[in-house]
């Protein structure tokens, strides 16, 4: 610290509170450089556990350190390796989902980018753990310099002996192939992702078989996901109960978070699982700008839900954000303040879903596009009470009944949505009014007679001519001023930009 | 044989391990309604019809491809279930072209038989965004309109899956997903071996054979045209099937009487073009292992395998028989033999086929199905079609008599009509040649080898001091295993049977739709298939070559099999093709 | 292939170059080159960095090297100075900026105070 300016980030609230684990070397180390890596004691965990362990001592550690799938489902990954291993195949796979895609999610390309090697140690020692010579990456071709960092650090690994044939002199054999995803959302769901892998259209197969039994190429094969893989190496060498000390009862560890949206310091930020969610917005976050009032975090992306302001002190686990009607998902962390309306927020979410439905399932694939048509339907004004109900109605049958997660999921921004901002609902159909001025067709624009002084900036600057002088002196003010006709305004916004006397506001 | 119990709906079943949901409550006399599954094609859990609620799981299992296990307890129709289904079906409903009163499976409709079964009653409840297509009439046998397809993927399983082509497929994603050919190319433009499979899988309206119903009416109807009809084996093991018949019923006696009051001027049968198919295979086999030719020989019947075979096998094109298929052949003797000792002028007979077979539409209309520069047939109908005529025509199929063809091209034998089914052609044949072979009677023409439902059959006899190994398959996904096999030097066989339809024709493109419900416990290969070997069995004539008919065309008219006159008239040539037309 | 002793080498000899235990005077510059440094323009800043030390002829004092994204989206192009004990993050980094950095916190050893991340309003 300089002359009490904080002059290292080290000193700032924004990192202060978080505890990096996964995100141990992003930003510390050349991830080009697989020297450095070593320099952090990287590929000394599979060392440990090729010299010094049995597969079953593995499955053991993961199981007892408690670390469950960061992926979104936050399934117990020891378990997953326990069930892989029980089966015998001639080859097994060990996969690593990198197909990142919730909207506004970049934690796995951070680490992948700042931390490649991690990532490839963790599948080997799942190798040595599951009996698997054989491991893909499947990350999203939008990711370019993940993959070159990727095939470099494969590349590295390969000419130190410590990915291939015997490694560590072990007889232990262990190898990756990159797959480029083409960029379906739906690929992210595990049965999804190995039938692209497999060269196939990539959409989701029934379970089960599960794919510890039948995945990959119908073998045995585990699927984990970026940042599950960054805890595994320092779980391995610190232990399962230095892990498990970290978190809450029931969810282990640390997640990353990408914090954006209506916040100071977007960011991302990894932090104990069980942190508090206003610990998070407030002091790692700064809070949200502009004077604004926060009114919803939003949790799991498209899969994931709202969580309003009085439940913001939720504790950021796998159990309590599924209390209230969201997920953990893989970690996408978006603030909202009252600028923000629900309604158009659960309809971008599921705008978003329907896109990438893979059409598949019948729910999935008519159910989210009806269920947008009525989203689309109060959102423009047309809407009715029942459309809430029928909204819930199918939203609940397309939880119940779609084939894979994606579908299962999707109704969630709409769910959370309605329940704890109904009003915003009932105030789009029955009032005809979108309270935060979102909504095109729900909201106008006026002119404060007192703050405009009849620059016409606005005037001039109006595309559809909707503005207009107004008789200023009839009307009994003192300044000139200007009328909008809501009629041919397109809500465009370009007078409120261009207004320096803050005169012009949404209604 | 390891069991499973487990309970369906309180009621306690005992199964095979490894069953499904589905098949145990089968087994219980359950039926759980299923839109996109057909067994051991496409097990792929889309349509959500079948879901089931299993006692301690939250989530619901789809029954078509969740394992049955022991001490399972499976509830089918629970409220939460049958409000579900009844909601799939809505959403399906939402987004199909409901034009049920003028749709061609209007009461063969699968979709339509659900909707009733779980009371439907606004079937506009989630009314939307309901996309008209573009609707493809390109290749020659079909039409696929899409604003009917439920995505069930059953045409695209059996375009894959069963006959390893896969000129169509899902293109776009979520609501937009269509199926189709590789960048939207008609199907004209792609490998489509016009087979049918697809058509006969769809569970809805969406692809169905392109209509010759009126035209063939409008010819019958011509005092200046003697029309002929000539009718495929295996169209007799399926007809009755349109009128409600169980799989399985033989229609021949029917079909004949049909034919007959819908006012053909002769009511013949492809039989005896099979007989005269077998005369000229028999001896082009001979010849070609007598004199080194090209060995394996591969039949010709199936103009679906043999547009397969142009465009996956090019290589393979002298392998195939010369032979023209049984329906080529009747339409060229008709407008040669028949029509000279009738004193008909050729010009004047329309020649109707009809067949299990939609291929058979693509095939009439190659250039070099011809004689004497007329096409050997002037129109193609399905067995559905024949179906619909028959309806049209308002005969009562229950009080229709049982009749016999005309002579001389309607007699046929019992080594003819076998050819329906895989096998058939391959035993047929082997009758006639080891009786030419060896001069002897055979003491036994049941050749069991050959027949049956395993993907690949293989068989060795000596015949005269001559070995002759042989191997049949059906289905195109087995044919290119097979002839993999082949060309890799993995199997070595002088003569192969290939049927382009799981089963052969009894299995046909052109055969009637049956439900997935049915086809899914009934074997509809087999069960046709038992029509034809009981009709073999029943004929006092069994041997092509013993065909009364067939020798007297010999003598009288085309000399020996190979003849001059008989090449001209019964043999063809091939094309090779590319696999997506211009776009290779 | 490398043996387990070259392997323990590399090691401890890269642990003391990232760390600059046991090298007085040391320091070691990393920037923030993740997709959304290199998006914000952190190539420059790293040329401009590498070119700065050669330049000074410091580059046995001081080394450069990319790393990956340390996590304040906002204020990248993010660049990082360990001196010792201490460490200084220069935020919203420019080339110009850098070529500063470099005169007068790697050579002249003065933290330039308005480039780090409390000075700097987002």
């Amino acid at each position: 610290m300089t002359d009490n300016i904080i002059t290292s980030l080290a000193d700032t609230s924004f990192y202060k509170i978080q505890r990096r684990i996964a995100l141990k070397n992003c930003g510390v180390i050349d991830p080009e450089n697989i020297d450095e890596y070593l320099a952090m004691d990287g590929y000394m965990a599979l060392h440990k556990v090729l010299t010094e362990m049995t597969p079953d001592d593995v499955i053991q550690v993961m199981l007892d350190s408690g670390l469950r799938g960061r992926g979104g489902a936050g399934f117990p990954t020891g378990l997953k390796w326990k069930f892989a291993k029980g089966y015998d195949a001639p080859q097994k796979y060990v996969c690593c989902n990198a197909d990142e895609g919730d909207p506004g999610a970049f934690m796995d390309r951070s680490v992948l980018e700042g931390d490649p090697h991690v990532v490839l140690e963790a599948m080997a020692i799942a190798g040595y753990a599951i009996g698997s010579s054989q491991g893909y990456i499947y990350v999203r071709a939008e990711y370019p310099v993940a993959v070159k960092r990727l095939n470099i650090a494969l590349q590295q690994a390969r000419e130190y002996g410590l990915f291939g044939k015997n490694i560590y002199g072990t007889g232990f054999d262990f190898d990756i192939d990159i797959r480029l995803g083409a960029g379906a959302f739906v690929c992210g769901e595990e049965t999804a992702l190995m039938t692209s892998i497999e060269g196939n259209r990539g959409e989701p197969r029934p379970r089960p078989p599960f794919p510890a039994e039948k995945g990959l190429f119908q073998s045995p094969s585990i699927l984990n996901n970026v940042e599950t893989w960054a805890n595994i190496p320092q779980i391995i060498l610190n232990g399962a109960d230095w892990f498990s000390s970290v978190g809450t009862e029931k969810s282990k560890g640390t997640k990353v978070f990408a914090l954006g949206g209506k916040i100071r310091h977007t960011g991302l930020v990894e932090i104990p699982m069980g942190t508090p969610l206003s610990t998070v917005i407030d002091e790692i976050g700064g809070g949200v700008p502009n004077g604004k009032k926060f009114k919803a975090a939003q949790t799991g992306g498209p899969s994931g839900g709202c969580i309003p302001a009085s439940h913001i002190n939720v504790q950021m686990d796998y159990e309590h954000l599924a209390e209230i009607g969201s997920i953990m998902g893989s970690g996408g962390l978006i603030v909202m303040d009252e600028d923000n309306c629900m309604v158009d927020i659960a309809k971008f979410f599921l705008t978003f879903t329907c896109d990438e439905s893979c059409g598949k399932c019948t729910p999935c694939r008519i159910g989210t596009k009806r269920m947008l048509e009525i989203l689309d339907r109060i959102t423009s004004g047309k809407g009715t009470m029942e459309d809430i109900d029928k909204l819930e109605d199918l939203a609940y049958y397309i939880k119940d009944n779609a084939l894979c997660g994606l579908g299962q999921t999707a109704p969630n921004p709409v769910l959370s949505t309605i329940r704890f901002f109904r009003d915003e609902y009932e105030a789009h159909i029955n009032d005809r009014h979108c309270p935060a001025a979102v909504c095109k067709e729900l909201f106008h624009y006026v002119v404060d007679p007192d703050k405009c002084i009849g620059c016409t900036q606005c005037l001039r600057n109006c595309p559809p001519f909707a503005i207009t002088k107004t008789d200023y002196i009839a009307e009994g003010h003192k300044l000139p001023s200007v009328k909008i006709d809501n009629d041919k305004c397109i809500k465009c916004g370009a007078c409120i930009e261009k207004c320096k006397f803050d005169a012009i506001s949404k209604q | 044989m390891d069991t499973i119990t487990l309970k369906i709906d309180g009621i306690e079943v005992t199964v095979p391990k490894g069953s499904t949901v589905l098949e145990a409550a089968h087994a219980a006399a359950v039926k759980i309604p299923t839109l996109c599954f057909l067994k051991e094609i496409n097990e792929i859990g889309a349509c959500r019809m079948c879901l089931v609620e299993i006692k301690g799981s939250p989530k619901l299992a789809a029954a078509c491809v969740f394992p049955a296990a022991d001490g399972m307890e499976v509830f089918t129709s629970t409220p939460r279930i049958l409000a579900n289904r009844k909601k799939t079906l809505e959403l399906i409903l939402s987004n199909h072209r409901k034009e049920c009163l003028s749709c061609v499976r209007s009461g063969n409709c699968e979709l339509q038989k659900l909707c009733r079964e779980y009371g439907i009653e606004d079937e506009n409840y989630y009314a939307g965004a309901n996309p008209e297509f573009r609707i493809d009439d390109s290749a020659a046998h079909m039409v696929r309109d899409n604003s009917k397809c439920i995505l069930c993927r059953r045409c695209v399983a059996a375009c894959t899956v069963s006959q390893g082509i896969g000129c169509i497929g899902a293109n776009e994603r979520g609501f937009d997903t269509n199926i189709g050919s590789v960048f939207d190319l008609p199907l004209a433009e792609t490998s489509c071996i016009h087979c049918g499979q697809c058509i006969t899988a769809c569970p809805v309206g969406a692809i169905y054979e392109k209509d010759s119903v009126d035209d063939v009416f409008a010819a019958i109807h011509d005092p200046s045209k003697h029309v002929l009809v000539q009718v495929a084996p295996a169209v007799r093991a399926g007809l009755a099937e349109e009128f409600g018949k169980p799989v399985g019923t033989d229609a021949q006696g029917k079909m004949a009487a049909a034919m007959r009051r819908l006012g053909f001027d002769k009511v013949f049968d492809t039989l005896f073009s099979a007989d005269l198919t077998i005369m000229e295979e028999a001896t082009e086999f001979l010849d070609r292992v007598k004199n080194g030719g090209t060995l394996p020989l591969i039949t010709s019947c199936s103009p679906g395998w043999i547009k397969f075979c142009e465009t996956y096998y090019p290589d393979m094109i002298p392998n195939l028989s010369t032979c023209k298929s049984p329906q080529g052949m009747f339409g060229a003797v008709a407008k040669s033999y028949y029509a000279e000792k009738e004193g008909i002028d050729p010009k004047d007979i329309v020649m109707v086929s009809i067949m299990p077979c939609t291929a058979k539409k693509f095939e009439y209309q190659r250039p070099e199905m011809n004689v004497n520069g007329l096409r050997d047939n002037d129109y193609v109908l399905t067995t559905r079609e024949f179906g619909r005529m028959i309806k049209l025509a308002g005969l009562d199929w229950d009080m229709l008599p049982e009749e016999d063809f005309d002579l001389p091209l309607g007699l046929g034998t019992g080594a003819a009509v076998i050819f329906g089914a895989t096998g058939g052609v391959m035993e047929a044949a082997l009758r006639t040649a080891v009786e030419v072979l060896t001069g002897e009677e055979l003491p036994n023409v049941d050749f069991e080898d050959v027949r049956g439902l395993k993907d690949i059959r293989t068989a060795t006899y000596e015949v005269a001091g001559l070995t002759v190994r042989v191997a049949v398959t059906s289905g195109l996904a087995n044919a290119r295993k097979l002839l993999d096999m082949v060309k890799a030097g993995e199997l070595e066989v002088d003569f192969i049977e290939v049927m382009a339809c799981p089963g052969g024709c009894v299995n046909g493109g052109g055969q009637p739709q049956v439900h997935a419900s049915v086809r899914n416990f009934v074997d509809i290969r087999a069960e046709r298939a038992k029509v034809l070997y009981a009709l073999d069995q029943g004929n006092a004539i069994r041997k092509s070559h013993e065909n009364p008919a067939i020798k007297e065309i010999y003598e009288t008219y085309l000399g020996e099999p190979g003849s001059h006159l008989a090449h001209k008239l019964l043999h063809t040539e091939y094309t090779p093709r590319k696999i997506n037309g211009n776009w290779d | 292939m490398k043996s387990m002793q070259e392997l323990a080498a590399i090691r401890e000899a890269m642990k003391a170059e990232i760390t600059l235990a046991g090298k007085p005077g040391a320091k070691r510059v990393v920037v923030g080159m993740a997709t959304c440094g290199i998006a914000a323009g952190a190539t420059p800043v790293l040329n401009a960095f590498v070119d700065g030390v050669k330049e000074a002829g410091i580059g046995d004092k001081v080394s450069v090297k990319q790393t990956g994204c340390v996590g304040i989206c906002q204020y990248e192009p993010v660049a990082e100075v360990y001196d010792g004990t201490e460490r200084t993050t220069y935020v919203k980094m420019d080339a110009e900026k850098a070529k500063r950095v470099v005169e007068e916190h790697l050579i002249g050893g003065k933290v330039v105070t308005e480039y780090t991340i409390g000075a700097t309003e987002v």
